[in-house]
């Protein structure tokens, strides 16, 4: 509507707004008052100016005092992630001259011999992980594609802000409940009965042979679901939120059912934005720390290809060793673990931040 | 039609689906906001913050964690007012000066990376900078590496906050001929202060249970600490280190202590989160 009636003014017909004063025979007051004083209020701001250039200078010293300690704020970020990157390098430098890259795929860890290798943290913090993702991104879907379909409108916000508070609840309660509520009623009511079901049969057999006492890989990788089903579920309604709704009734119109809207509209126009929030949950997954130290049971060992072992991760490993490790290789070999952690997160977050940025790019109006 | 009906049933099952994903969210949240308010609240009693850490095999009851709720106060609270801050005039830097500049994109981009960045590397990048320097852990460092969190959190919430105030409102500031960095403090954040609140509640949250960045820094401390010059008692690594033994009454301990730092942790998210909703309103 506004550019219809924007077409007859750019047009050059002079609209009645402005006639008004014109057709009236003599100017009233009021157009005195306010075309009169135009002049004196320009003079008037001009004088105060001019007596104001004396406390003038110092402003402008606070506006370039202000705006460089801003400046220097907002330095210092680009330098904590530089600082970051050079103590690991620098901490680790004994390891990585000492064992290469080899490092990464050596299973061994004796502090008495000095031979380090983390190939079963490394292993233990990517199998935690993929199971989180393998149970957190399905959940996720299912709790965003509820808050943003099906959920009655008084509902949605009580409910999201429930999903959002599962993050919020620190990690060190996770450990806790972990190891003390949820590890023996995974191990009574969950890993007996797979083990007396899979007892014979060749690779699921494998996967549920070990101790089932509720701790090692498979509790760790559940609770980090639990953890990270709410970054994952919040970034994907933030995202099925922006799907124009146009395009929805469209489907609708045409006699689509929800889910077929939601699987074949929402999901292939939101892809990207999906995909990095599972890459964030990842990164949080990959680094979360208190929890995995509870529940993953901390033993070096990769014998077996049970999920229900007890392992080691490279946040465990470190939570555990590293305060009393002696400095020297051992202490370096922490911290090339650490480089190596945060080298992996670091790739994981880089590349969900590039897909978020993305979408944004595309709306175009989301901050 | 028999398309149709398998198309409807399709879609039944999958919004049934849905529906138990909401419901398997719920269950794991109130499941471990009952066993911690269960078994927190039988180990609570006076002496539980009048009390300093006993010994093990002590009968139950007897002692508590007033140190390292005093440590963890402490600590949060310096962390607080070093980070709280410098978040502030970072998020001001990017929201009031040049926006759209190589810093601000740049350093928006890492913070993101920095916000969920795990914890513990923070923990190490301290240890390196602090305690080796210092030759000892120490409540000092402690603070700094929780500083270091609080900062990418307020920043964010700083900028997303300030953004939302209406140009005009900066314009009409400078058309009366006020300098920049009154109209930031005087205009634009005292406009944004309910936001900006908001975030820094959220950090103080966020901190209150951060363990992994005090493992390496503050370490921890059996007795009452004076100072924040060695290693300091705090509430998240007893935690830990209680849960973790084989004793009654430590493991007993612990779980007063996960009990009150969920309600701490969780008080101070509901109040921010009132907050915000009251400021967007």
């Amino acid at each position: 509507m506004r550019g219809y009636f924007a077409r007859f003014v750019g047009d050059g017909v002079p609209t009645p707004i402005i006639r008004v004063p014109k057709t009236r025979g003599n100017i009233p007051p009021t157009a005195v008052m306010d075309g009169g004083p135009l002049f004196p209020v320009m003079s008037t701001a001009m004088s105060v100016s001019a007596a104001r250039r004396g406390p003038l200078l110092p402003n402008a010293l606070a506006d370039r005092l202000f705006g460089g300690v801003a400046r220097a704020a907002a330095l210092l970020t680009l330098a904590s992630l530089l600082g970051i990157i050079l103590s690991l390098v620098i901490g680790a430098w004994p390891a990585i001259r000492a064992f290469g890259p080899g490092f990464l795929t050596h299973n061994a860890w004796d502090p008495v011999r000095e031979d380090f290798g983390g190939l079963v943290m490394i292993y233990g913090t990517l199998m935690t992980s993929a199971i989180a993702l393998l149970i957190a991104t399905p959940v996720s879907f299912g709790i965003a594609l509820f808050l943003t379909e099906l959920a009655p409108a008084w509902l949605k916000r009580p409910l999201g802000t429930a999903i959002e508070l599962l993050a919020a609840v620190p990690s060190i309660v996770y450990g806790m409940w972990g190891l003390m509520v949820f590890g023996p009623v995974l191990a009574r009511y969950v890993q007996q009965p797979l083990q007396a079901l899979f007892a014979g049969t060749p690779v699921l057999g494998a996967l549920v042979s070990g101790p089932p006492v509720g701790i090692g890989i498979l509790s760790a990788g559940i609770i980090l679901s639990i953890m990270i089903i709410p970054f994952i579920a919040s970034v994907m309604r933030d995202v099925f939120e922006v799907t124009p709704p146009l395009l929805k009734e469209s489907a609708y119109g045409l006699g689509a059912t929800t889910w077929e809207v939601v699987w074949r509209i929402v999901l292939p126009y939101t892809k990207t934005g999906v995909l990095g929030g599972i890459m964030l949950g990842l990164g949080r997954a990959l680094g979360e720390t208190m929890a995995v130290t509870f529940v993953i049971g901390n033993m070096n060992q990769l014998g077996s290809p049970s999920l229900f072992e007890a392992a080691n991760s490279i946040t465990s490993a470190l939570a555990n060793e590293f305060a009393e490790a002696a400095p020297g290789l051992h202490q370096a070999s922490l911290i090339y673990l650490g480089l190596v952690l945060f080298l992996i997160t670091f790739t994981v977050l880089v590349f969900s931040r590039l897909l978020l940025l993305g979408l944004q790019r595309n709306e175009g109006r989301r901050t | 039609m028999a398309h149709f009906v398998r198309r409807k049933r399709l879609n039944r099952v999958a919004l049934t689906l849905a529906f138990a994903a909401m419901l398997f969210g719920m269950f794991w949240l109130a499941w471990i906001l009952w066993e911690t308010l269960r078994l927190g609240f039988e180990s609570l009693s006076l002496s539980f913050i009048t009390e300093n850490m006993p010994p093990p095999n002590e009968p139950l009851g007897a002692g508590g964690l007033a140190n390292a709720i005093w440590g963890s106060l402490t600590m949060v609270a310096l962390a607080t007012f070093i980070g709280a801050p410098v978040g502030i005039l970072s998020g001001i830097y990017l929201a009031e000066y040049d926006p759209r500049g190589w810093l601000a994109v740049t350093v928006r981009f890492v913070n993101d990376l920095l916000l969920s960045a795990p914890s513990i590397i923070i923990g190490l990048f301290v240890y390196a900078v602090m305690v080796v320097r210092m030759r000892q852990f120490s409540g000092w460092a402690g603070a700094v590496a929780l500083a270091l969190i609080v900062i990418p959190v307020v920043i964010r919430t700083t900028e997303n906050m300030l953004a939302l105030i209406p140009a005009g409102l900066r314009e009409a500031a400078y058309a009366l001929g006020t300098p920049k960095w009154k109209v930031i403090l005087r205009i634009t954040l005292a406009a944004a202060r309910a936001g900006v609140l908001t975030g820094v509640l959220l950090a103080v949250a966020r901190i209150s249970g951060e363990t992994a960045p005090l493992l390496f820094t503050a370490l921890n401390n059996q007795f009452w600490s004076t100072g924040l010059s060695g290693p300091t008692a705090n509430l998240p690594v007893t935690i830990l280190q209680f849960a973790m033994s084989p004793y009654e009454n430590w493991q007993h301990l612990a779980w007063g202590g996960v009990f009150l730092i969920t309600l701490i942790v969780l008080g101070l998210n509901v109040l921010a989160r009132t907050l915000s909703r009251k400021f967007s309103s």
